[in-house]
């Protein structure tokens, strides 16, 4: 076993049962990675919800919840909030995070709680078995848009810095290195952050949407619609058409965070001890 | 020293809950219960504590069991509807066996129904509410000083037993301002560390009686725990496509609830020696059961109270007792009659079982209860 695994892989919860090919593997290796270059393992809790990529945390031998469709975002609040010296990050899947926890998803972001979310677009409800996502295309075919998808995707990285979000970034797992060093910047990052990554799907959203349960093809395809931020800028509405945006969208340092404001407030609350002192933590 | 307040049952909670260690609360306005969200913003922070007001219930729930992992007893506050959102996070909380404290104060439903009109309609919810095969535990106060009392022991039960526990209130009790004593001292069960250390822990493992568990670890002390929803292992890892492992938890659930050591039973009998027309109640009813009660007594008619303070898990043994020695027992309820089926099934047919429901809102009188105990047909318009 790679020595990085072998520190970080919850042995217990192994083997790990993603699909061949599947982009979850390489988010995986990306998250012990970050772990690993910050040092912060102890300091790490894990929230998820429903889905695939949900499990991602599981494999972590670190505090991981794994909880209910759409639910990890309040959870994780709560984490924060009772011992502001967690690091706490999120794993969600499209579904789970801008479908059933939307709402979540928007107020973590307007509170700037001090959290990591990382939302895992595979465009496509993966684990029940291909059915459509506020994230599938237009037009697409799934399970239950067999006649064509009616609807539109959300862009979720526009709705989490509409919604109050302070640092925001997509890539897709053809770019393991860059999402590697965006959950180390989130994670140190100060408020709420939130991490879109592209991921490959051949079993549903590739047999499904785009026509091949080929793991490479599949791959292939999402290194050829990213565009960095730097070049989008120079390209033609015409010419960024089926195209996706990556690298790190939004930072923003310095805007006030729930959990210091929160302690901020506690601590004037008149009998001058020192909020860490109050909060019966551990 | 002890204190003398006259505060509503809704405070009376809130005093208790902080009382009882509380220091996070998460919850979501809504009628009859927003006293006790607008309480715990007051008092939370001055007691070293936490209050979220989240964006709905099921958020709320769900920080309240973000909470508990995070090393802090936790509770929320709600009502009808609230309380249904609320569903899906109680059979997560009762499968990870994580401690917590739901207050409901009752209003009537189904839906928006009577917002600011009591009942007693959630009680089969608190029980059965949720999915999957599961117990909780299931207070009922009746007066201001029960609101304050059950909702200390509530938090002592969540500890103990790992499981939410509810404080089944409604909107008269909570409402109603009336003297409460503040003991001194009070009994309070502090969150145990396990006994187990870290390297050899199995979080979900029970302990000496096969039930319990050992304690319970917060995220960040090195135990590196798995918190699980599917159904697991004593490891916290996933075994939902197994069997006899799957089987062993859901039991375990149950019986540790079942049977409990004795202090899930908590009844008050009144007058019961020689009743041959008992009044089975809980919550607010008690208050006419108890006044139409003496009103028979002293009329020459042998009737007694069995007050259930408890009511989850049901005293079946003591309905039992009850049922053997008197030949009617009444069951009023502000609900179209839902405690009363247990009742009947705890009698097995000893005593006749009368249910005696109250809709529209509105508390029974005295005198509905009196006419009831004398054999009258109760005609209330209301019933």
């Amino acid at each position: 076993m790679h020595p990085i695994a072998e520190k970080y892989l919850r042995k217990s919860a192994l083997p790990q049962f993603f699909c061949q090919g599947c982009g979850d593997g390489t988010i995986l290796t990306a998250l012990m990675r970050a772990i690993d270059d910050l040092g912060i393992i102890d300091d790490m809790a894990f929230t998820s919800g429903i889905g695939c990529c949900a499990w991602i945390p599981v494999f972590v031998n670190a505090d991981v919840l794994h909880t209910m469709h759409g639910r990890a975002i309040p959870i994780a609040t709560a984490l924060k909030l009772t011992n502001p010296k967690r690091k706490v990050m999120v794993f969600a899947g499209d579904g789970d995070c801008v479908g059933i926890g939307g709402n979540h998803l928007i107020h973590a972001a307007r509170r700037n709680v001090d959290i990591t979310v990382v939302m895992v677009n595979n465009a496509i409800y993966g684990m029940t078995g291909g059915q459509t996502a506020p994230t599938t295309p237009h037009h697409a075919v799934t399970k239950t848009t067999p006649i064509g998808n009616a609807e539109f995707p959300f862009d979720a990285c526009e709705l989490a810095r509409a919604a109050g979000a302070t640092y925001v970034a997509r890539w897709t797992t053809a770019h393991p290195r860059q999402i590697t060093t965006a959950f180390k910047e989130a994670i140190n990052h100060k408020g709420f952050a939130f991490i879109e990554i592209l991921s490959q799907c051949p079993t549903q959203s590739g047999r499904l949407i785009y026509g091949s349960a080929d793991p490479v093809e599949a791959f292939n395809r999402l290194k050829s619609i990213a565009v960095s931020k730097a070049r989008a800028e120079t390209m033609s509405p015409e010419e960024l058409a089926g195209k996706v945006i990556v690298g790190k969208l939004l930072q923003i340092e310095g805007r006030a965070e729930l959990t210091d404001e929160v302690y901020a407030l506690m601590s004037g609350g008149g009998d001058g001890l020192s909020a860490e002192t109050r909060l019966a933590t551990n | 020293m002890e204190q003398v307040l006259v505060i509503q049952g809704n405070e009376a909670c809130v005093r208790g809950a902080i009382a009882a260690g509380c220091r996070f609360f998460a919850g979501y306005p809504i009628t009859p219960a927003s006293e006790v969200a607008e309480l715990m913003a007051e008092m939370l922070p001055r007691h070293g504590g936490i209050y979220m007001q989240m964006e709905d219930e099921i958020a709320s729930f769900c920080a309240v069991i973000g909470a508990a992992w995070g090393g802090v007893k936790a509770c929320t506050g709600t009502s009808g509807p609230g309380f249904s959102l609320m569903q899906e996070g109680i059979s997560y909380a009762v499968s990870t066996e994580t401690p917590c404290v739901i207050i409901d104060v009752q209003r009537g439903g189904p839906s928006t129904g009577m917002p600011t009109a009591p009942a007693q309609q959630d009680i089969y919810q608190a029980k059965y509410g949720a999915h999957g095969d599961y117990e909780i535990i299931a207070y009922a106060p009746s007066s201001a000083q029960e609101a304050f009392d059950l909702t200390v022991k509530a938090f002592n039960a969540a500890e103990k037993y790992r499981v939410p526990v509810f404080v089944m209130s409604d909107e008269i009790v909570g409402h109603t301002r009336e003297k409460v004593r503040i003991p001194e001292k009070l009994e309070v069960r502090e969150r145990q560390r396990p006994a187990t250390p870290p390297d050899q822990y199995l979080p979900f493992r029970p302990g000496p009686d096969g039930l319990r568990l050992d304690g319970m670890p917060a995220f960040n002390q090195g135990y590196k725990l798995l918190v699980e929803g599917q159904l697991h292992d004593e490891s916290g890892n996933r075994a939902g496509t197994v069997p006899e492992v799957s089987a062993r938890l859901t039991r375990r659930l149950c019986e540790k609830i079942l049977k409990h050591d004795g202090d899930l039973l908590d009844v008050e009998a009144r007058m019961l020696d020689d009743a041959e027309v008992v009044v089975v109640a809980y919550g607010s009813v008690v208050r006419p059961s108890m006044q139409a009660v003496r009103q028979a007594r002293s009329a020459g008619v042998k009737a007694g109270l069995l007050k259930l303070r408890i009511v989850w898990p049901f005293p079946d043994q003591v309905i039992a007792e009850v049922a053997s020695g008197a030949s009617r027992i009444l069951v009023p309820e502000m609900n179209v009659g839902k405690i009363v089926r247990e009742v009947e099934r705890a009698a097995h047919g000893r005593a006749e079982v009368v249910p005696v429901p109250k809709l529209g809102g509105v508390l029974h009188t005295p005198a509905e209860i009196l006419a009831a105990i004398r054999g009258e047909r109760v005609h209330a318009s209301h019933s």
